[in-house]
């Protein structure tokens, strides 16, 4: 990455840093500063904001209900593509944020061809290759910057509309707009399972900031052992014989 | 009209013969037929429409042509297109057609439209738009495949020409025929109409010359309700574009009733998958987690 985007990034999150707070309690790590959630949180409001307006355009006989919360019809079509473009302007600002971390490695592949295991709950702790971020977290990051290309891209042809584009344009950009949005509103659903109730005690990274050393050492144990120094399987074995339990 | 159909007898008890009437209402679809081989370019439909339709004067830029203006707009829905045609031999031939909404059979506008009740089609083949439930998204453009609705940025809405549904209602013809002088725009049954431009084809092909004059009904988009009669039928692109096979993108047919809503419940599906995972599985929780019970107890033994 260049300097020029480095030096952007730390700005802001020096920026964000002094305007909140992250706490890291004992037996915490830092997992995301301020300038990460206030982004994710921004990116989260415009995408739900898109989708809901998007409904109602996409299956009106199915979700028309949806219209009224903008105003109706006309005006959730009006506001659909600026909430869309603000989305868009947000998680290019994450992109930048997290182009490092979200790199795909050699890791990756071995995790995604162990995800079977992973799935069925067999694996109680993931490899100990597995870093910041694991090989599913950087598909659906990676997809998602594909899916919001093509929605940029589709979604100013459907704006301008026929008139400028062509009809053809526009009834081809159709398909590819529905067909991103319908990928990403699938993999919002593992997204928001995977952070709240599917892997207890992740949502606090995007909340607070912070996650408990037991979360970092089962979930990314190469992250945890780069920023604690000890190696994340020991540590696990030393709280069980110790007793502390991560709960249940 | 409904009424007069179903309230029409179609046995009667102790009557001999066929019930009178029955079997003979004409054809409700109706037609307009225009007739460009007569067409002076006098635009007296052009007026007829802006002033039926209560429309607001149109300020127009003149460009070295007869023609009002570029192409129809939101407050003009009806407009004569003027071109120099130079044929083979060198003569010029000048060609006027009154571009309209052609109020097709398989309308593209309604396939596109994703507001509920925004475009109908009436069983008299009349296409038109339900502006309170247009929601401004201008899918109906790129559907239609004679630029035809125009959007309107002050309302968000889009308009195009009604056939004048509102005087049809009452039986009466369009604005448009009601004002043509020459005898150029007539209005009837789709049958009737296709009858009188078929003969006048073949009058202008035996008597005129016109080898290929023939009748612009496009089967590719199920006929229209608007029909010409073309000196050549031939090369309809020389009467100020008029597509030779005009077509609608599969993308508001097959995409938009078969794939979105399927596709749409797939991806609600992942929704469905996630707790699915959760009652099954289980969630996967940081370790070490407390030890398990030695023996679990069988709740079904009691």
């Amino acid at each position: 990455m260049s300097t020029a985007v480095e030096r952007f990034d730390d700005k802001a999150r020096r920026t964000f840093d002094r305007i909140g707070h992250t706490e890291v309690y004992e037996g915490e790590l830092l997992r995301h500063r301020v300038y990460t959630r206030v982004l994710h949180w921004v990116v989260a409001l415009f995408f739900f904001l898109a989708l809901f307006s998007g409904f109602g355009i996409y299956l009106p006989w199915l979700f028309r209900w949806f219209t009224p919360i903008f105003g109706g019809g006309p005006l959730a079509r009006m506001m659909h593509p600026w909430f869309g473009l603000a989305f868009v302007i947000f998680f290019a600002l994450q992109v930048l944020n997290w182009i490092v971390p979200m790199t795909w490695t050699a890791a990756d592949t071995r995790w995604m061809r162990n995800l079977k295991s992973i799935v069925s709950g067999k694996e109680k702790m993931d490899s100990p290759d597995t870093g910041f971020f694991n090989g599913g977290q950087k598909l659906q990051f990676w997809e998602i910057v594909g899916g919001s290309v093509v929605y940029l891209i589709t979604g100013i042809i459907l704006w301008m509309g026929a008139r400028t584009f062509g009809r053809w344009a526009v009834a081809v950009s159709y398909i590819l707009h529905d067909l991103s949005a319908l990928i990403m509103l699938g993999g919002i659903f593992v997204h928001i399972y995977l952070s709240t109730i599917g892997e207890p005690g992740t949502f606090q990274a995007m909340i607070r900031g912070a996650v408990s050393e037991a979360w970092a050492w089962t979930f990314h144990p190469a992250w945890y052992k780069e920023v604690t120094g000890r190696d994340p399987v020991e540590a696990c074995e030393d709280a069980r014989r110790r007793g502390q339990f991560a709960g249940k | 009209m409904s009424d007069r159909k179903t309230l029409q007898a179609k046995r009667i008890s102790g009557h001999s013969g066929a019930s009178p009437g029955f079997d003979m209402q004409r054809d409700a679809e109706v037609c307009k037929l225009i007739d460009t081989t007569i067409c002076i370019g006098c635009k007296a439909c052009e007026v007829a429409c802006v002033e039926w339709n209560d429309m607001p004067f149109s300020p127009t830029m003149f460009d070295n042509t007869y023609q009002t203006m570029p192409e129809t707009r939101w407050n003009f829905w009806n407009l004569i297109k003027f071109n120099e045609h130079q044929r083979e031999d060198g003569t010029i031939q000048w060609l006027m057609r009154k571009d309209q909404c052609m109020h097709c059979a398989d309308p593209g506008c309604l396939s596109a439209c994703p507001a509920d009740g925004a475009i109908v089609q009436y069983t008299n083949g009349i296409v038109d738009f339900q502006q309170e439930n247009c929601i401004g998204c201008e899918f109906c453009v790129s559907g239609c495949p004679y630029d035809i609705p125009k959007f309107n940025p002050a309302t968000k809405k889009v308009y195009k020409c009604t056939l004048c549904s509102d005087r049809v209602g009452q039986g009466l013809e369009p604005a448009c025929i009601k004002a043509c002088p020459t005898g150029c725009l007539k209005f009837g049954t789709k049958d009737d109409m296709k009858f009188i431009a078929e003969e006048r084809a073949r009058q202008l092909r035996e008597n005129f010359g016109f080898a290929k004059a023939g009748v612009y009904d496009p089967q590719s988009i199920g006929g229209t309700h608007v029909v010409y009669v073309l000196h050549d039928v031939e090369n309809p692109e020389l009467y100020g574009g008029l597509p030779k096979n005009p077509v609608i993108p599969w993308s508001y047919t097959v995409w938009k009733w078969l794939f979105k809503p399927v596709l749409g419940t797939l991806a609600l599906f992942g929704g469905l998958g996630v707790l699915l995972h959760y009652v099954t599985v289980g969630p996967r929780r940081p370790q070490p987690e407390p030890p398990l019970q030695k023996e679990a107890p069988d709740v079904h033994r009691g």
